[in-house]
């Protein structure tokens, strides 16, 4: 027991050093409650260690520490993601808004504000949601204290509410222009009865980035989430989606990942309205043995006749290492559940890691849910019959590496998105490998 | 052509002698069949000379053109003009067969220093070949080999064969697995491609597919050998007599 209180103390110690800083911003009330409350939540259990169940494969100090680690900035010759699509862009610059960069906030069925300006009012929709999703921690005693930590005290992001079918995305650009940045952001969303939104992001965003998104999906609602990660090396990000389902409405994300010395992609997902619908993806690319990536997934079904799906591919090469942590919960009452999940790695050489915990936990009985999880080399056979025809062996290895990862990028909906990750991923591995 | 002294070829992970010792020159304008009970040692022969992994040449050469292929990297040798059509074409799911062929067209075309074909061009030239081997559309566009049925698989070995344009080819058993329709179908791409510049060398258990693609020359292998080269003519005794005779007189 002797451990367990020295470990109480490290974590109270540490929160407190973190926390030195901080106050709770102020603005209207509802939103004060909602960060002091996320702030109990934080200061109760304390911010992540090591020894944390759900932080065992990932060591999330240098999340933790008061001063963010320097990240070396990256300069590239690739024009943006998404850059051929019409959208709405949103520009934030190492976490701070650029008003100057982003596109006009006005869009036809969609309502965009700041966070900074929303938590002014007293009277908002997004107090519906600010700090509300994140708090509900649907399957219990799995704490969140970064994310608590980002509601307590990010002090802009977004609050998007859609009221109608919208085909127009907006793109959340990140951009990441100081060595030092300590960026948090927190994003809200709110898809209305039978309305249909997509939100794109991209980028780096800080040398350290947090960002919480929630996401109150309504009967009938659609939400489609894309992103690319990328490419800095150094940087280190925490994200955490959360996202409510009501009945028969959709839900469906896919995120890819390059580079990044650490990156930990949280899902939160709840099926609360019968036949609602989540597809949750994902595809990285690690190399080297300072990269780190994790995607830790809950979902829960506590509605009947709900699908849930869980993709997630990693390739990682020169002792670079792959965390999966994925969850299915069915209530008791979630009859007819179907869940899916599989998470794959690529291991291209011996040095690599893949780690994956996959959890069910059931309560009811009439329910289909399977999971798997691999761990792999290159198929060899399949690589001689591509060289045999004359394709040299870095790009075999590239177009076989594709494949694999392409199995996850269809999960993505619209194929201008998927055709654009598609073409950048090819890009970066042929770049790398030359 | 395709020019094999003395090769001897073990397993790499067991010390167990495949070849012990194979002589066979393939001279341009030639079709050259080699038949041979199983485990003679025949496929072996068409891993090594590809460049498959596992194999180790313990003795003798192999050179195309001149060339001293047994050094080089199989995409290295399929550029110098070999071309293996396997006996079980790989299925690779997440890889188009458009973008497979494109990718190993364009890859041989730049290490032979000549210009990649544009897509438009690529796609005139596949078009045609398929149509003669009954390839549609749909089957370009599926993955590599995925979900195709013995002859589609043969038929797109045969389609690679074409769009490759090698000057040495290899075909492994391509006759297995194939129903007489789909054997002739494949046999009259192999004869469409037969000219004086190149050479094949068509591994087969049995006559019928000589039926189809008629041999200049016939090989009998056994036990790492081979023990008796003849004309047409040898394919038919064996198809008569079977192997035993042979095997016995070399013995």
């Amino acid at each position: 027991m002797v451990a367990r209180a020295a470990l109480v103390k490290a974590k109270a110690d540490a929160t407190t050093d973190r926390l030195a800083e901080y106050e709770v911003p102020q603005g209207a009330s509802w939103a004060v409650e909602a960060r002091n409350k996320a702030l109990a939540r934080l200061t109760e259990t304390g911010l992540p260690h090591r020894r944390d169940e759900y932080w065992k494969y990932t060591d999330p100090s240098s999340l933790v520490v008061a001063q963010a680690p320097e990240a070396a900035l990256f300069e590239n010759d690739e024009g943006p993601a998404f850059d051929a699509i019409d959208r709405i862009k949103i520009v934030f610059v190492d976490g701070v808004f650029d008003a100057a960069a982003s596109s006009d906030l006005s869009a036809e069925g969609l309502e965009i504000e700041r966070l900074a300006e929303a938590v002014e009012s007293d009277d908002h929709w997004v107090k519906d949601v600010f700090g509300v999703l994140e708090g509900r921690n649907a399957q219990g005693a799995v704490p969140r204290p970064l994310a608590a930590m980002n509601t307590a005290f990010a002090l802009d992001g977004v609050c998007i509410r859609a009221t109608a079918k919208v085909t127009k995305p907006v793109n959340l650009i990140y951009l990441h222009k100081s060595k030092v940045s300590d960026a948090y952001l927190h994003h809200c969303i709110k898809v209305e009865g039978g309305a249909e939104f997509t939100l794109l992001e991209t980028g780096p965003a800080a040398a350290r980035f947090s960002k919480v998104m929630e996401v109150d999906v309504a009967d009938g609602g659609a939400f489609h989430h894309v992103r690319a990660q990328g490419r800095d090396h150094e940087r280190r990000a925490y994200t955490a989606q959360f996202g409510r389902l009501g009945e028969g409405s959709t839900y469906k994300s896919f995120t890819l990942t390059a580079n990044g010395v650490l990156t930990r992609n949280e899902s939160v997902i709840e099926l609360t309205g019968d036949n609602a619908v989540t597809h949750i993806a994902g595809a990285a690319v690690g190399d080297g043995s300072d990269f780190l990536h994790d995607d830790t997934v809950f979902i829960t079904h506590d509605a009947v006749g709900c699908e849930s799906r869980q993709v997630f591919k990693k390739v990682l090469r020169n002792g670079a290492v792959g965390v999966f942590q994925g969850k299915i919960l069915v209530r008791p009452d979630a009859q007819k559940t179907d869940g899916y999940q599989i998470s794959q790695s690529l291991l291209l050489d011996d040095d690599s890691q893949f780690l994956a915990k996959p959890e069910l936990e059931i309560y009811a009985d009439d329910v289909a849910c399977s999971h798997g999880s691999t761990s792999g080399a290159i198929n060899e056979d399949a690589l001689f019959y591509l060289k045999s025809r004359g394709v040299p062996h870095h790009e075999a290895t590239n177009l076989l590496t594709l494949a694999f990862l392409a199995e996850a990028l269809d999960e993505i909906e619209n194929s201008a998105f998927a055709d654009d990750l598609y073409e950048r991923l090819s890009n970066w591995l042929n770049r790398r490998v030359k | 052509m395709l020019e094999i002294k003395n090769l001897h070829v073990k397993l790499e992970e067991e010390d167990k002698q495949i070849l012990k010792g194979v002589n066979l020159t393939v001279e341009a304008g030639k079709v050259h069949a080699i038949m041979g009970p199983n485990g003679s040692g025949k496929s072996t022969l068409s891993y090594v000379l590809s460049g498959k992994d596992g194999y180790e040449v313990t003795d003798g050469e192999a050179t195309l053109s001149g060339e001293d292929i047994l050094e080089m990297e199989p995409e290295e040798r399929a550029a110098a003009g070999l071309f293996l059509a396997f006996q079980y074409p790989v299925e690779i799911p997440g890889v188009g067969n458009m973008t497979f062929l494109r990718t190993a067209v364009n890859a041989q075309r730049k290490a032979r220093g000549e210009e990649e074909l544009s897509a438009a061009d690529f796609l005139k030239v596949v078009r045609e070949k398929a149509k003669t081997l009954k390839i549609d559309a749909e089957m370009l566009k599926r993955p590599v080999n995925v979900g195709f049925s013995g002859g589609e698989k043969k038929r797109n070995e045969i389609l690679q064969m074409a769009m490759l344009e090698p000057t040495m080819c290899i075909l492994d058993e391509t006759d297995s697995g194939l129903d007489v329709d789909a054997m002739k179908l494949v046999a009259e791409g192999v004869n469409a491609l037969r000219d004086e510049g190149r050479g094949f060398l068509v591994i087969t258990h049995y006559q019928r597919l000589l039926d189809h693609i008629k041999p200049d020359v016939v090989h009998i292998m056994s036990n790492g050998r081979i023990i008796k080269t003849g004309g047409p003519e040898l394919a038919l005794e064996v198809e008569h007599n079977g192997y035993g005779d042979l095997l016995a007189e070399a013995v």
